[in-house]
């Protein structure tokens, strides 16, 4: 557990040492300030929620931010040869990879928090539902640490962060893809319900619906986080493959 | 302390470490030598356990490295071959992360730091970002990161690598005062430094282990090592190969130099000579000659390591 902890505090200096944590924080608010006010109408619907207005727009943020924060976890540590160092620590590679992560996740946390102005103008404005608002950024969270994982496994690929970036963004693309409107409409044309239902129950947008509503079901729960297990179990295969040789 | 036995190690078809056999104790200093591509460093990572051997067996202090390996892990210090280090952190962020790891904590974790910066001289750019420190210092860095938990065991890759002549000496006497209770392994590709510091040392060519000792052992393996050099005044060099020949167990005599006032001559001995005995019969049959310079010749590492391993244009004919 300190190995956990004292990898991600390094992890999270770095973040912040960077300029890579402030441009992300920057555009990540400027985006949800935008399409909050003025693509998603929030005065004009004259609802106080937030549903519809912000939270529904985050899968598509974090479709490029999230691989953006995630690309550099192992690639850079295997193209600086740092990765030689971490791994003849005493420690295991899983505590390494856990470490890394947490930290990101925690970053991608600091940032949807920073959000905040958001909920008191609404609280403002109106007499929202705060519990199913405080459930959306949960949701929020979860599914940010799925994309994150999701970019920690396309980055221990590869030396190269533009091709991990890349991997990453479609990978997830095709995730929310699989519960995006259109989509599923497209798929209701064949016929047949149970291959929706299927391919809906991989999307990243059909679990965070749930969240949206102010539903903290145990299965999208469940959903995220063994997106996330998966992802980071694969990580740590990919990794002793590569120095398998 | 280190314990390696048959180990193997095959990238695709390529065998880059092939049955590789020593032992390291406390007290020696063991220097690995070789050409590039030779498997040093594949070799290394595999002691450290950050890559897993394809067969063989490591220990170090009693833990084995893949059955064990975090036990291992807490005895060795590791320099890697390129020095890397984190660039986003200061040297002294860097340093003070590798101690926390290493399970220091509060004061002790201060004070591990503070021993490293003092041994590696790190002072004057403690508080700098290692991404802009020149390549020594971060070389430096990454070397005091390999000590700061005083290990048992030291494994460097090439250590004085990009240093400056001071600092390699700095780093030459560093290794050697620390041998004398730790078991340390390094890489080099200068033989010098095989003199200077180490107690035994492995030639390593195309994975394999072709030669094994210590310097002087080394040295004698060199075809020069027993020759005798003499320089007589007012004897032709054939007259003084002559007179040579006569003394017992000589195999062949070489003329270095010729001019009308003196002459050099080396006697190679048929069998390795011990205790001088062979200068010694040079000297008795050039008695009454005007003799100006008598010496046994030491051999040399670097003819011993050009003969020993193949040089790349041979190799492939070799192959
Ligand atoms: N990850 C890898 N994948 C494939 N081949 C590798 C890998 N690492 C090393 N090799 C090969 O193994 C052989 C031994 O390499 P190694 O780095 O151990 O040599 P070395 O003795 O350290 O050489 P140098 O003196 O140049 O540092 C080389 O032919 C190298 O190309
Ligand atoms: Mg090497």
């Amino acid at each position: 557990m300190t190995n956990i902890k004292t990898i991600a505090k390094r992890e999270l200096a770095a973040y912040f040492t960077s300029p890579v944590a402030y441009v992300f924080i920057v555009i990540f608010l400027l985006l949800c300030g935008f399409f909050t006010f003025f693509v998603g109408q929030f005065f004009e619907r004259g609802q106080a929620s937030l549903s519809a207005p912000f939270f529904d727009w985050h899968p598509w943020f974090y479709l490029f931010l999230v691989p953006a924060v995630g690309m550099r976890l192992w690639a850079e540590e295997r193209r600086v040869g740092t990765i030689e160092l971490l791994l003849t620590m005493p420690i295991t590679a899983w505590q390494a990879i856990v470490g890394k992560f947490l930290a990101s996740w925690v970053f991608l946390g600091v940032a949807l928090a920073l959000t905040f102005p958001i909920v008191l103008s609404v609280n403002f404005l109106g007499s929202p539902d705060n519990g199913v608002i405080f459930a959306a950024y949960v949701g929020s969270w979860l599914m940010a640490g799925a994309y994150l994982a999701i970019s920690s496994l396309t980055s221990a690929f590869t030396r190269n962060q533009v091709v991990s970036f890349i991997v990453a963004v479609v990978t997830c693309l095709f995730l929310i893809l699989c519960g995006f409107g259109p989509v599923i409409q497209l798929l209701e044309g064949l016929g047949k319900p149970a291959l929706v239902d299927l391919v809906a129950s991989f999307s990243f947008i059909t679990h965070f619906n749930g969240f949206q509503r102010g539903v903290l079901d145990s299965r999208d729960v469940i959903f995220f986080l063994s997106v996330i297990g998966f992802s980071l179990f694969t990580t740590g295969v990919i990794l002793r493959g590569h120095r398998a040789g | 302390m280190i314990n390696v036995e048959r180990l193997t190690k095959v990238f695709g078809t390529k065998r880059a470490v092939d049955g590789v056999s020593f032992t390291v104790e406390r007290g020696e200093v063991l220097g690995f030598l070789g050409p590039n591509g030779a498997g040093k460093s594949t070799t290394m990572r595999m002691i450290t356990g950050f890559i897993p051997p394809h067969s063989g067996r490591i220990t170090v202090g009693g833990h084995d490295v893949v059955d064990n390996p975090i036990a291992a892990k807490r005895l060795v210090g590791y320099l890697p071959e390129n020095a890397a280090a984190y660039t986003d952190m200061t040297v002294y962020g860097f340093l003070n992360f590798c101690a926390e790891i290493r399970g220091f904590t509060g004061d002790g974790r201060k004070k591990a730091v503070h021993r490293v910066v003092e041994m590696c001289f790190l002072e004057n750019v403690l508080h700098q970002s290692v991404e802009t420190l020149s390549k020594g210092y971060r070389h430096r860095t990454c070397f005091a990161q390999s000590i700061i938990h005083d290990p048992e065991v030291l494994i460097m890759d090439e250590p004085t690598d990009g240093l400056d002549p001071n600092q390699k000496h700095e780093v030459r006497n560093l290794i050697r005062r620390m041998g004398e209770k730790k078991a340390i392994i390094f890489s080099t590709h200068i033989l010098e430094e095989v003199d200077a510091v180490c107690s035994r040392a492995i030639i390593i060519d195309r994975g394999r282990v072709v030669a094994n000792g210590t310097p002087a052992e080394l040295r004698r393996k060199s075809e020069l090592a027993g020759a005798v050099t003499v320089r007589v005044a007012g004897m032709a060099g054939n007259a003084l190969s002559q007179k040579l020949y006569n003394v017992s167990g000589v195999q062949r005599c070489v003329i270095l130099q010729e001019n009308p006032k003196a002459a050099t001559v080396r006697v190679f001995p048929k069998a390795a000579p011990v205790n001088g005995e062979f200068a010694r019969a040079v000297a008795g049959a050039l008695s009454g000659a005007q003799v100006e310079e008598l010496h046994s010749e030491e051999g040399r590492l670097d003819e011993v390591f050009r003969n020993i391993t193949l040089p790349d244009t041979a190799k492939e004919v070799a192959k």
